[in-house]
């Protein structure tokens, strides 16, 4: 069982559930969130005054997948995530102990 | 035969009841139709007061925001007590030495609906009570985000009483500004160089925020301020032309002035920040059409329409000098550019109709008569004066009796939750 956590931009993330669903996975837990990376932010202004904004506003969606599905989900989101620009990303992937469904007290690959 | 006893008896009661309203209507000197028009001009200056709470509140983090937006709308009950007990007679009683009114109309003993001019006398009472509302709720905007709220109570009572209502005497009470020919048609002495002056001193003695200039203070609903400038700039129409005390060509002239003035200053302080930045911004817009309207609101009677056009342009790129610069070099933190737009626009518009009056007998310097810019640079530095000295002094004793500031724990957390046990939003 693997967790995928991809910090995409906001843009992406219906791309992402759509090619996701093709493939069978359903499950995921999205979060707005600010983050920066290579992106060195940008520049706001109110009333004449100047702010440097480096924390950008990035989604985050978090799937836990079944060994066989990584590189699937991997892909997907890979493709739909990528401009080829700086702020495209990333995708942290680790290993996940165990899970259990609290409906019904299932737990391991069934349970998700 | 009983019947028909009964249905003259609720006849004669109807006719009692409704003696008044004939009575009313046949009172001479009062004009329905001007009536009508202050009564809406009255609500729609009413309307800025909710309008000034959005406008500012959404210009607040946060956690300020319902502090802010209080702090304008609590005007509208402690005012209207006040105006109603002494403000009223102060403002515009019988004059003593030119400075206040008497206190003739305490409680507004004798006020009722005979008329003044060709309104009721009550509709001018409440006419130029929104007026007397509104002016302290300007001046929160400089305070907001660190002042205590009891401590602005005491300060708006006292404000209002000891600044505002001997200012108003002066210009339109039959005060000294008045018998020198000073023109204010709708308060830009009146209303903004003493609300924008008061807000530069209360600033200056409540200090700068925690954390300003290293923290970042950005808006938090630009929205909200959009809605509140768009609200403002609807009751202005009721603010200028109800100015006018009537439904007549005088009030659609300033109608027509308001409009060009704002339209103009808007474009200004946007073109202004996109040369400078880059980029054109929304609330640039916002601010930039309040400018406007603080600007051309001494002079909306007395002006042409062209006139208008230039008071607005200049207003509009001069009050975004004033806040985006000029705050930012002499580092005082007026947190929502009162002073930058009220004072400094309310000061441009005092003089610029000193510059484009073409009223008859009262020209501006444009127009060959020089001495009425002299005379509107008088009421500029004598309400300056006056505003700035009693505030501080208010500022002083209020002090002394409560502390002006929360302190440092209640302004990180925020005032919403500190001062009112409410916070804006659940999540």
């Amino acid at each position: 069982m693997v967790k995928i956590e991809a910090i995409v931009r906001p843009g992406v993330l219906e791309d992402i559930k759509d090619g996701l669903s093709q493939h069978g996975i359903h499950g995921m837990t999205v979060a707005q969130v600010m983050g920066c990376g290579l992106q060195k932010g940008r520049k706001e202004v109110y009333r004449g005054t100047e702010y440097s904004i480096n924390l950008l506003p990035k989604v985050k969606i978090e799937i836990v997948a079944v060994d066989n599905d990584v590189d699937g989900v991997i892909e997907v989101i890979i493709k739909a995530a990528r401009t080829g620009e700086i702020g495209d990303g990333k995708i942290f992937i680790s290993r996940i102990e165990n899970a259990v469904r609290i409906r019904t007290g299932e737990k391991g690959d069934i349970a998700l | 035969m009983k019947k028909k006893s009964g249905v003259i008896t609720l006849l004669a009661l109807f006719m009692f009841f409704l003696f008044p309203v004939f009575a009313w209507a046949a009172e001479d000197g009062i004009d329905t139709g001007d009536t009508a028009w202050i009564i809406i001009s009255t609500a729609l200056v009413f309307l800025m007061v909710p309008g000034v709470s959005l406008f500012y509140g959404g210009m607040v983090r946060q956690k300020n925001v319902l502090n802010t937006m209080m702090m304008s709308f609590i005007c509208l009950g402690v005012v209207t007590i006040l105006w109603l007990a002494y403000g009223y007679s102060l403002a515009f009683g019988p004059d003593i030495g030119k400075f206040i009114g008497d206190l003739s109309y305490l409680g507004l003993k004798g006020v009722g609906i005979e008329p003044n001019g060709t309104i009721p006398h009550q509709l001018f009472v409440v006419f130029q009570m929104m007026f007397a509302i509104l002016t302290p709720a300007l001046i929160t905007g400089a305070i907001v985000e660190r002042m205590r709220f009891p401590a602005f109570l005491v300060f708006l009572v006292l404000w209002t009483t000891l600044v505002y209502d001997p200012i108003c005497h002066w210009v339109w009470g039959g005060g000294w500004l008045m018998e020198l020919g000073a023109l204010d048609f709708a308060g830009g002495t009146v209303v903004h160089i003493s609300s924008g002056v008061s807000a530069l001193v209360a600033a200056l003695v409540l200090g700068r925020r925690k954390g300003y200039g290293t923290e970042r203070m950005v808006p938090h609903n630009i929205p909200y301020v959009v809605l509140g400038a768009a609200l403002l700039w609807f009751g202005w129409f009721g603010f200028n032309s109800g100015s006018a005390l009537g439904a007549n060509g005088l009030a659609a002239s300033v109608f027509v002035n308001t409009q060009v003035a704002t339209g103009a200053a808007l474009m200004s302080w946007v073109l202004a920040e996109w040369l400078r930045h880059g980029k054109p911004t929304i609330l640039g817009g916002a601010s930039g059409a309040i400018a406007g309207l603080v600007a051309i609101t001494p002079a909306c009677a007395f002006v042409t329409p062209m006139g208008s056009l230039a008071i607005g342009l200049v207003a509009g790129a001069l009050c975004y000098f004033a806040v985006s610069y000029a705050k930012v070099k002499l580092g005082y933190d007026d947190s929502l550019d009162v002073f930058g737009i009220h004072g400094v626009g309310g000061m441009w518009g005092a003089l610029a109709t000193g510059l484009f009056s073409v009223s008859e007998g009262a020209e501006g310097l444009f127009y060959g008569n020089a001495s009425q810019l002299g005379i509107q640079a008088i009421s500029i530095v004598a309400t300056i004066v006056f505003a700035s000295v009693t505030t501080f002094v208010i500022l002083k004793v209020v002090g002394a009796i409560t502390g002006l500031r929360v302190d440092d724990e209640a302004e990180i957390i925020g005032l919403d939750v500190n001062e009112h046990s409410e916070r804006a939003y659940s999540v």
